[in-house]
């Protein structure tokens, strides 16, 4: 029988407990907080080691970082919440390098008085999420903002992953004549949130595509290593990501508006919200370009995945000095697919 | 999206644009102006001009309520927004209007202003019950349509004895904008602007019906067709214009039979006149002061008149000098007639009006239309 008795510590309170300022003060509280939660759920070596920094061995080749913050409000929408949308965010930022994602940090900044429960759901949803992807959550930081000066919860997760070799994956390689494919629908996560907004309280059932994408690609580079582009079409749509490739690489771009993927739930939120689903957001959905004779190959293997069951072949590049992207209109008229103008919708991820 | 996407056929388009090719007179021309800013956006949005016969000109009108509000009336609001204390409730569209002082109600929003972005007035009024302790004005701005809506809640504010609520109505009318237009010398004795036929608004005449248009028709021997605000409407509205125009007659038909009656909306009509009076005279950004062609709170409201309660002076300020939106208001230029369309004056950065609103006709050509002007250069 085990004489030595447990510490006297009294376990967080994750049903009626409220974040506070000790929680970030460095303290015990703080200790505690990450030890009952951020361990427990995220578990693994590196974390266990308690070091304010994680030691992994490197593989030679090339490695690609990426970096990204979440503001979504509300914090938990149809199809997932920010804890999930945190890790799928940067995942996928490191998969559009055609990288497969290794390891994440995560960083907190938590308003005073936002409930724990809530908080433990987020964590345990990022961990989920990070378990799915294979990709281990290896350093972070939380820190406390007074109420009011914050909302809720910020979250910010960096990612770091390896590029398989021969794979050259850019923006700024797309080139007269290639294919352009998208993996799905477009403007679900948009639509998402902004019917869970209390402003606009329209009941749907779109649910959010947040997902991470890098298995998606890790079959399309097997197939076809020399893809030209990928890009996840996040804020601002595909209008939006397309013009940056279009900019990146110098070139044209004409989609056919007949070949997009758009729910028919979503185009008629849209149609009501005066939105246009292309440029709504996406969180699980990929944009790729290559040579016109591997896109029956690369549909083919996208089809084939879960995440890219409705692929389709949206359009094609072709030189122009001015960079636009264009559009050949249901109606058989042609019009350009512009940048972004404003914001259309704040704070969707 | 059934009874929208039978409206955006390609296919029924093709033929429209088939018996609008067959039916054109090579000899003439014919000079369409469409009223609406949703028109303007449906014809570049779809890419229709690409569909009509090079004798056809769509000529863009000054439909677009946050075109055609003036500088001055924005700095009111911002005044109200910056200075007063209020919650300013608005519809998204207003928000980056340029006003005085290289401000606008976002940029004030910035500089501390309590701006709330709303989608109807019903949102508006939800904010004055949510913050009994605020004073929210909503800044309503529209046509016939956007009308009724604020009638609405202040008659509800009304009813519900809601004191923190008031309104800053600039609501104005479509048939004085037309007749404006049909009055104007360039029109009129001029005709530097030609001006064969009109295609009339959509959503405007389901709430004041065909009936108003009837006038222009008869006086101005102008014909009229009010059609809906999809693709196909227009299309249609244009062949019926040019069948009118051949045969010599000055009728107002209805495309939007769906929509529209000649009485229009009665109930709506009726609040309207419960809660508005006619302004002797307003100011429009391109139209200048046009008599009795816009709407106040009667005394009898008093209580929830922004104007009122807050002594609101409007002061006119001049546009920039080099900014044609008043000209392309009129149809006297294009968007691309404009220096400063493209150079200085973007979406991103509007330096007049018609830049602001996805429904103003430089935004329009610039959104969707910009790539014809870049051939060959």
């Amino acid at each position: 029988m085990n004489t030595v008795r447990k510490g006297y510590i009294r376990p967080v309170d994750f049903k009626h407990g409220r974040v506070d300022m000790t929680h970030g003060s460095g303290g015990r509280a703080m200790a505690q907080l990450i030890e009952e939660l951020f361990l427990a759920a995220f578990d693994n070596d590196w974390l266990r080691a308690a070091n304010d920094q994680a030691c992994f061995a490197v593989q030679g080749g090339r490695m690609v970082m990426a970096t990204d913050s979440h503001v979504v409000s509300p914090l938990f929408f149809p199809g997932g919440d920010i804890g999930c949308l945190s890790v799928h965010g940067t995942v996928n930022d490191v998969a559009m390098s055609g990288a497969k994602p290794l390891y994440l940090s995560a960083s907190f900044i938590l308003e005073e008085g936002f409930p724990l429960a809530d908080l433990k759901r987020i964590v345990e949803s990022m961990a989920h999420a990070a378990r799915e992807a294979g990709v281990a959550i290896v350093t972070g930081d939380t820190k406390v903002v007074e109420q009011g000066k914050g909302d809720g919860v910020f979250i910010t997760t960096t990612g770091i992953g390896v590029v398989p070799a021969g794979v050259n994956i850019s923006g700024d390689r797309a080139r007269p004549g290639d294919a352009i494919l998208v993996s799905g629908t477009l403007g679900d996560h948009g639509v998402a949130i902004m019917a869970q907004r209390e402003s606009l309280g329209f009941e749907t059932t779109i649910q959010s595509d947040t997902a991470a994408l890098h298995d998606l690609v890790a079959r399309m580079v097997e197939a076809v290593p020399g893809i030209h582009a990928l890009r996840d079409p996040t804020r601002g749509g595909l209008a939006t990501t397309l013009n940056e490739i279009a900019r990146q690489s110098g070139v044209g771009m004409m989609l056919r508006e007949e070949a997009l993927p758009v729910r028919q739930e979503v185009e008629a939120a849209c149609e009501f919200l005066g939105l246009d689903p292309l440029y709504v957001a996406n969180e699980g959905k990929l944009i790729c370009i290559c040579a016109q004779d591997d896109a029956e190959k690369l549909l083919e293997v996208m089809r084939a995945h879960l995440l890219g069951r409705e692929a389709a072949h949206i359009g094609s590049v072709h030189e122009d000095p001015h960079h636009f992207v264009q559009m050949e209109t249901g109606f058989g008229g042609k019009r350009i697919v512009d940048w972004l103008t404003g914001e259309q919708l704040p704070r969707i991820c | 999206m059934k009874y929208i996407n039978e409206f955006r056929d390609g296919k029924t388009a093709r033929h429209i644009a088939a018996a609008i090719a067959a039916e054109t007179r090579a000899d003439r021309r014919y000079h369409i102006m469409e009223f609406c800013g949703g028109h303007t956006h449906a014809i570049s949005r779809y890419g229709l001009s690409d569909l009509l016969p090079e004798n056809i000109r769509l000529i863009h009108g000054p439909g677009c309520p946050v075109c055609v509000l003036p500088i001055g009336r924005i700095d009111n609001a911002i005044d109200l927004a910056l200075n007063r204390g209020v919650i300013l409730a608005t519809y998204g569209d207003c928000l980056r209007v340029p006003a005085s002082g290289g401000l606008s109600l976002l940029k004030a929003k910035a500089r501390g202003a309590d701006v709330r972005m709303v989608y109807s007035s019903a949102d508006a009024l939800k904010l004055a019950q949510d913050n009994p302790d605020r004073e929210v004005v909503f800044f309503a701005i529209g046509f016939e349509t956007t009308t009724p809506p604020t009638a609405v809640a202040l008659l509800q504010a009304e009813k519900l004895g809601l004191k923190n609520f008031s309104v800053f109505c600039n609501h104005v009318l479509t048939p004085s904008a037309i007749a404006n237009i049909l009055e104007s010398p360039e029109v009129r004795l001029h005709g530097t602007v030609p001006l064969d036929a009109f295609i009339g608004p959509a959503h405007v005449s389901t709430v004041i019906g065909s009936q108003p248009y009837e006038h222009f028709a008869e006086e101005y021997e102008k014909p009229v067709v009010i059609a809906g605000f999809e693709p196909l409407d227009v299309m249609q509205a244009i062949l019926m214009l040019v069948r009118q125009l051949n045969e010599g007659r000055a009728e107002v038909e209805n495309e939007f039979s769906r929509a529209v009656t000649r009485e229009g909306n009665v109930k709506a009509q009726n609040l309207v006149a419960e809660v508005f009076e006619l302004r002797k005279s307003f100011e429009w950004r391109g139209l200048n002061e046009v008599p009795y062609s816009a709407l106040r709170i009667k005394a009898k409201y008093a209580a929830w008149d922004a104007e009122r309660r807050y002594g609101i002076e409007y002061k006119s300020v001049a546009d920039n000098r080099a900014c044609e939106c008043g000209a392309i208001l009129r149809g006297l230029k294009r968007p691309q007639d404009c220096k400063l369309f493209g150079t200085v004056c973007t979406p991103e950065n509007p330096m007049g009006s018609c830049m602001v609103s996805s429904e103003g006709a430089c935004a329009a050509h610039y959104t969707y239309g910009r790539y014809k002007d870049a051939v060959g250069t």
